[in-house]
């Protein structure tokens, strides 16, 4: 093994660059990291493998990427990720997008080839940091060993604070067994990169001044507020001046869905009642949210009465698809801490009467009386033994709305779902993420069979560190999302949107896990009772309406009040 | 309207393709791009015309300014500033015709920096406008090649000076 050196001259400390690698994550209070082992990272594992560091191989890179994201979002942690070279950073790509798009911090590191072969088409060499740029906040390849100790700290600095986001460092293998400084850690200075956290207090004032003059405010809330931890200060902002609460995907768990203020999902497949709320308000007050295309419709036409503020930590969000009458740049937990202070109640009478009347008229909803099982059921009927209590994971279609529409969250962090980038097959190794970031909660992903399809070799890993994860499976025999579009906008025509699916039962039990099915609607309840007492990973595969559509739906380009779907179930 | 953008980036490896990649990525032109390094060897200045409305100009302003390897994002519109654009221009020469495009070289202040047989290579900088007018008065003789930086600009200090 190498020793440890120390060059008496300037009293650096100097080691082998694995060792600094390794180092530099225990510095950081990593206990937990995912990856996956190959060529130009042998230096690095082999230091890993003495590290007190809990170290899950998944079966795919984006599998651990994806891991690492959820292990962040479910615990406010960085995610730590490593795959090797060429086809082990490819395949990260994907997580690393998913984690870009919904702002999560996570630091991954890849392997590279040595730094004379660089660009030389060497074994399992790609441009790494080239392919990354657009889907990191940050990323760096190191070529000089004295930069690797603060690549690692910067990385860790970047990738948390400000909006988060996925920081690569691609380490040439010889950096990895080069001897390498390692400066005393100094707080870090990066110049240009710049946070404002505190809102500019004439902004707050004036955007409370907009709310206490306001006689139907709506605040629209997205996943920025789970992220800075603002999600009492909006409680208490919303009760003390009286406001409705909507939610955008990425938000969900922001505001607790079971109080009365709370008008849950707005947007595309959102509730009636939200995107009435908001068509109709005179201020909409967005608090870390990005104005999606999923969520506001027909920009022309979207909430055409009212003033907006719009509090955002990124300042490019700010006016990029809405242009906002008060901007607020800074953080939201300190933002609305501030405006707790001068907002005042109001009693909003008639705004609430009709909040109240579009909720009586236009809940969600879908046929009870149906002989076969809706999916919709599923989530009620784990939505009710759960007690609401569950941590929620999800891949990406139809089945990922109706988690949305029919489970009512409580708490920060406890959806975990691909909102920007929609990554399909992200539920199952969220959930073996989540579920090592919170091994005390129940976490279920709740997936449909195509998204399944795409990373179910994960559930080898849950079945390897014994996670008793929980897959309950919509299983429609479709791409069920792209069908209903291709059922609304292609005249049925279903060009390809369906799979042969495997015997999921044996599949899980293949992989030493439990396996389910139920395709009866009456065995739901007690298969959902089995799923939670069980122990050992388990998939329940529940054979539902293969046509059941998500409703309502606000068809691409229309107004946010002009809903298809709500007629639909007259007889609810 | 075009907007001149000058962003003091970090002088690293990859931070052009970054900036670059950007524009390419959220559809944004690029009229004109000139990146040199600074007085301080750790920073580059990297000039870009832009053209697109004040929202779109913004928009590119904030993204620049979201890099973690920009240091700084300055919109010189309506600030004064001093631009120039510098060009090389083969400019077809017959020997006959020498007196007369010299004389033109003369009143746009340029400086032959080269002459063969029957071509001329012209130095000119100045303002963009300077250099269109010069590219067309050229066009007449015939123009055999041409190179240009793109347009360089600082922003006037707050004091009296002059642009020569």
């Amino acid at each position: 093994m190498e020793k440890t050196a120390t060059d008496n001259a300037n009293g650096m400390v100097y080691k082998p660059g694995s060792q600094v690698m390794v180092d530099m994550l225990l510095e950081q209070g990593v206990d937990t990291m995912f990856g996956y082992l190959g060529g130009v990272v042998l230096p690095f594992f082999d230091k890993l493998y003495d590290a007190p560091i809990n170290f899950i191989i998944p079966r795919h890179e984006q599998g651990g990427c994806h891991m690492a994201d959820a292990y962040a979002r479910a615990t406010g942690k960085v995610g730590v990720v490593v795959a090797t070279s060429g086809p082990g950073a490819t395949n990260l790509t994907t997580g690393l997008a998913t984690a870009m798009m919904d702002s999560i911090p996570l630091v991954a590191i890849t392997g590279q080839v040595r730094t004379d072969l660089i660009g030389n088409d060497a074994f399992q060499e790609a441009d790494t940091t080239g392919i990354t740029r657009p889907i990191t906040k940050h990323n760096v390849i190191i070529k000089d060993p004295a930069e690797l100790a603060r690549a690692f700290r910067e990385a860790f600095y970047i990738a948390q604070t400000g909006r988060p986001g996925p920081v690569l460092i691609d380490v040439p293998v010889n950096m990895q067994v080069a001897r390498c400084p390692v400066p005393p850690k100094s707080e870090i200075t990066l110049p240009g990169y710049k946070i404002r956290t505190q809102g500019h207090s004439r902004q707050i004032t004036n955007a409370t001044q907009a709310i206490n003059e306001s006689q139907r405010p709506v605040l629209y809330v997205g996943g920025g507020v789970i992220i800075s931890g603002a999600s009492d200060a909006l409680r208490q902002l919303a009760q003390k001046a009286n406001i409705p609460v909507t939610m955008t995907l990425m938000g969900l768990g922001a505001y607790d869905q079971t109080r009365p203020e709370s008008l849950d999902m707005l947007g595309m497949h959102g509730a009636a009642y939200a995107n009435y709320a908001v068509q109709k308000c005179d201020l909409l007050i967005s608090v870390g949210a990005r104005f999606d295309d999923r969520v506001t419709g027909s920009l022309e036409t979207f909430a055409p009465h009212a003033k907006i503020i719009h509090i955002d930590l990124d300042p490019s969000s700010i006016s990029k698809n809405v242009t906002v009458d008060i901007p607020v740049v800074g953080d939201a937990r300190q933002v609305l801490e501030a405006m707790v202070e001068l907002v005042e109640y109001r009693p909003r009478k008639e705004w609430f009467e009709q909040i109240a009347e579009w909720k009586a008229k236009y809940p969600f909803r879908y046929d009870r009386n149906a002989d076969v099982i809706k999916p919709q059921y599923v989530i009620e009927e784990l939505y009710r033994q759960t007690n609401g209590d569950a941590l929620i994971c999800t891949g990406v279609g139809q089945h990922q709305m109706w988690t949305a529409q029919f489970y009512k969250f409580k708490r920060p962090r406890q959806l975990i779902t691909s909102g920007g980038l929609g990554t399909m097959g992200f539920g199952l190794p969220a959930s073996i993420g989540a579920k090592l970031g919170c091994p005390d909660q129940t976490v279920i992903d709740i997936d449909g069979d195509s998204s399944f399809n795409m990373t179910m070799n994960e559930l080898g890993t849950a079945v390897m560190y014994n996670l008793p994860i929980k897959v309950c499976l919509l299983n429609n025999g479709f791409m069920g999302m792209v069908r209903q579009w291709q059922q609304l906008f292609y005249g049925r025509r279903y060009a390809h949107s369906s799979l042969k699916n495997p015997d999921f039962v044996r599949l899980a039990e293949a992989f030493g896990a439990v396996g389910l099915c139920v395709d009866k609607k009456e065995q739901v309840p007690e298969a959902i009772e089995k799923m939670l007492k069980e122990t050992r990973p388990i998939v329940v595969d529940f054979h539902v309406d293969p046509e059941e559509n998500v409703w309502p739906m606000v068809p691409t380009g229309k107004s946010l009040h002009e809903m298809d779907g709500l007629d639909i179930f007259e007889m609810a | 309207m075009k907007h001149i953008l000058s962003a003091l980036v970090l002088n690293k490896p990859g931070v052009l393709a970054h900036v670059a990649g950007m524009f390419a990525a959220r559809a944004f032109n690029i009229d004109s791009l000139a990146v040199g390094r600074t007085d301080d060897p750790t920073l580059s200045r990297i000039t870009i015309v832009v053209i697109g409305d004040d929202k779109v100009v913004e928009q590119v302003r904030k993204q620049l300014g979201k890099i973690v390897s920009v240091v700084k994002v300055q919109d010189f519109v309506g600030q004064d500033v001093v631009t120039r654009d510098l060009m090389l221009i083969n400019i077809a020469c017959p020997i006959e015709k020498r007196p007369e495009i010299a004389s033109l070289i003369e009143m746009f202040n340029g400086k032959v920096v080269d002459i063969a047989q029957r071509i001329v290579t012209v130095e000119i900088a100045g303002p963009e406008s300077k250099i269109e007018a010069f590219i067309e008065a050229c066009r007449p003789y015939g123009i055999k090649g041409m190179a240009r930086t793109g347009t360089v600009a600082l922003a006037r200090q707050p004091r009296p000076s002059a642009e020569f």
